[in-house]
């Protein structure tokens, strides 16, 4: 069995982001980058298929040069082998420009079983996994929190709002997009690390998958981001603990909020 | 928020992708795995998270820059930043990291026969066995050659009599490192757990490590087979050779334990309103965090280096005490610095300054003391022994 994982290189969480001076993106020149952490649930769930018979992990990723940093740690973790995307034509595309991008690894591959985070932290779409799905023709499910094999066919759980969970079948090849949380990510052991530069980590342009500039060019582009201007309204109470509370539980009451 | 860590010279960019895959794997298992439980053992005296060993092991922790049995066989630069991370944890934890693979597995590796390797490497490396190094007595730590702990020879059996102390997992190790002094010098006898006449109480009362366990070792007319005793040994080069391998990793630890200081400090100061403004803005919090910063700084270049040094084999043992005794130095006045900075929440243990610094009050002491590294390096520049 063949697992492609999707993963994406992301600003570390605890980076300290500060926007661009052209305000389309964030200052990332010399901050810390990790691997999504949707991302390290579909790549746990692969090793653990992996883990429990025979499969091979292979790692995707778009990105420039800094992102194989992240391949080597999928590597470090128990991946097999790595591939990396990257042209510059990439670098404003959308996420049905990555999707295209991903997808033409994914036909050259044939994996028995796509698997991907549900979302990237940095810019929160949710649109690659089910659009990667649509161009390669496979079925796919969302959010998914736990998964089984059966009789080549998997069996999903999948998160839905208020609590619910819904169980649902579908063949591989297939396609499914994790939650967070559904398993205990491992750390890249020191020996998988050091087993990890043996490991193959191919690259790619464009051009060797079949694409060209214009099939990633962008529909959607990004004008601009900000944060969102300072609140006006709030209003600072003071006085001693007591006086704060009575004053505070007044102005909720106020408010008709209690 | 999580730890940030201090890289005010970019050294970062001197390290290979496996250095820093090493050290940021070890930081996230610090963070989610151990510093949740840390408190909890330290307000219990001498006692350790023992149920975290098996992960330690299956990161490989253990032993992690020898070669072949299971161990990583990552370079001397890897292997110190781990023990950098595994101290901004606790000096406890890096201690447990440094007796099982630098004073257990190391002198296993290098002095032990096939047998004693297979035998113990693998399952040391596994966390299956754990192991303690018995060297310093009740009456002799700087001077260790002047041990009490005899072993006599009886046909293919030896004999031991002694008392060791100051023994990190004395109590908990299925193989104890013993030296002992024979007729022909000095020797080590792999003494296992359930040897008759050996006991291991633990030691109560302390203020410092606290997060570790600490024993003595009461050795009987203790029989050791011949063939428990490393062969690769005959004089007091044997234990001084693993003592060299764990002050190296302590120069690495100690900056550690300074790093989670200064980034306490830092935060609290940005954080803490004294006059209506941070008291980061204030001139005193200021110099000070100025200073620490550029302590750390010259300490990570004095590790960094020693490290390359050690992996093109070119190390001298008195290098080594010079980073100790100096990283230590400093992780501790750094510690000190930071726990004033902390004013009185500074005494509680929601905070970690304090506890580095009790820690460190140790570090400075064991593994020869900043004095007896003074000695060595005074001795390396001038020929003359001050200690002999």
């Amino acid at each position: 069995m063949k697992i492609l994982v999707c993963v994406k290189q992301v600003p570390h969480k605890d980076a300290r982001l500060e926007i661009s001076s052209d305000e389309t993106w964030i200052q990332d020149e010399s901050i810390k980058f990790e691997i999504n952490a949707y991302d390290t649930y579909a790549l746990e769930e692969a090793l653990r298929i992996k883990d429990a018979g025979e499969a091979e992990v292979v790692i995707l990723s778009i990105g420039p040069d800094r992102a194989i940093q992240a391949l080597r740690t999928a590597l470090g973790m128990g991946a097999d082998r790595a591939i990396l995307v990257w042209d510059d034509a990439l670098a404003g595309t959308d996420s049905l420009g990555i999707a295209k991008a991903l997808a033409a690894v994914a036909k050259a591959e044939q994996p028995d079983l796509i698997l991907t985070g549900l979302m990237a932290d940095d810019t929160n779409y949710s649109l690659t996994p089910p659009m990667l799905a649509e161009l390669t023709q496979l079925p796919h499910v969302t959010a998914v929190v736990k998964e089984t094999q059966q009789n080549g066919d998997i069996v999903a759980e999948r998160e839905l709002e208020g609590g619910a969970l819904e169980v649902v079948k579908l063949p591989r090849p297939c396609l499914l997009s994790i939650q967070t949380g559904m398993n205990d990510v491992r750390y890249a052991s020191l020996k998988g690390i050091m087993q990890a530069k043996k490991k193959p980590l191919e690259t790619k342009s464009l051009a060797d998958l079949g694409l060209q500039a214009s099939d990633v060019a962008p529909k959607v582009t990004l004008e601009k981001i900000f944060l969102p201007p300072r609140g006006k309204g709030a209003e600072i109470v003071e006085g001693s603990i007591d006086e704060i509370a009575t004053q505070v539980v007044t102005k909720i009451k106020e408010l008709g909020l209690l | 928020m999580a730890f940030e860590s201090l890289d005010f010279y970019r050294i970062d960019d001197e390290l290979s992708d496996e250095e820093r895959m090493a050290r940021d794997s070890v930081r996230e298992f610090v963070d989610k795995e151990f510093l949740p439980r840390v408190v909890e053992h330290v307000r219990q005296d001498g006692s350790f998270p023992l149920e975290l060993v098996p992960k330690m092991a299956e990161l490989g922790l253990f032993g992690a820059n020898l070669t072949g049995y299971g161990c990583a066989g990552m370079n001397n630069v890897a292997y110190g930043l781990i023990m950098q991370e595994l101290e901004r944890g606790d000096s406890g934890l890096r201690s447990f990291a440094s007796v099982q693979g630098a004073l257990c597995m190391y002198p296993i590796w290098s002095f032990g026969s096939d047998a004693q390797k297979q035998r113990w490497l693998p399952a040391m490396a596994k966390g299956e066995a754990i192991g303690c190094f018995g060297l310093t007595e009740p009456d002799f730590g700087s001077n260790p050659a002047g041990m009490r702990t005899r072993a006599e020879r009886r046909g293919d059996t030896w004999i031991l009599n002694g008392t060791k102390r100051w023994i990190t997992n004395g109590s908990i190790a299925d193989v104890a490192l013993v030296w002992a002094r024979t007729e022909d010098g000095f020797g080590g006898f792999l003494v296992e757990k359930g040897a008759p006449g050996l006991e291991a109480p633990d030691m109560k009362g302390k203020f410092s490590l606290r997060a570790s366990i600490t024993s003595e070792l009461y050795l009987q007319d203790t029989p050791v087979p011949e063939a428990n005793r490393l062969p690769g040994v005959e004089d007091m080069r044997g234990p001084l050779a693993c003592l060299t391998q764990a002050r190296y990793g302590i120069a690495w630890g100690a900056i550690g334990a300074a790093m989670a200081c200064f980034d306490e400090a830092r935060r609290y100061a940005m954080d803490r309103i004294v006059f209506d403004r941070p008291l980061a803005s204030l001139q005193i919090p200021q110099q000070k965090l100025a200073w620490m910063a550029t302590e750390i700084t010259k300490a990570q270049l004095l590790a960094l280096r020693l490290g390359r040094i050690k992996d093109e084999g070119k190390l001298h043992h008195a290098m080594v005490s010079m980073a100790k005794m100096n990283n230590v130095d400093i992780g501790l006045q750094i510690a000190r610095t930071a726990r004033d900075m902390l004013g009185a929440n500074g005494i509680l243990d929601d905070y970690a300054s304090m506890r580095h610094m009790l820690n460190l009050e140790t570090v400075r002491t064991y593994e020869g003391t900043h004095d007896i590294h003074s000695l060595i390096l005074g001795q390396e520049l001038t020929g003359f022994s001050a200690f002999s």
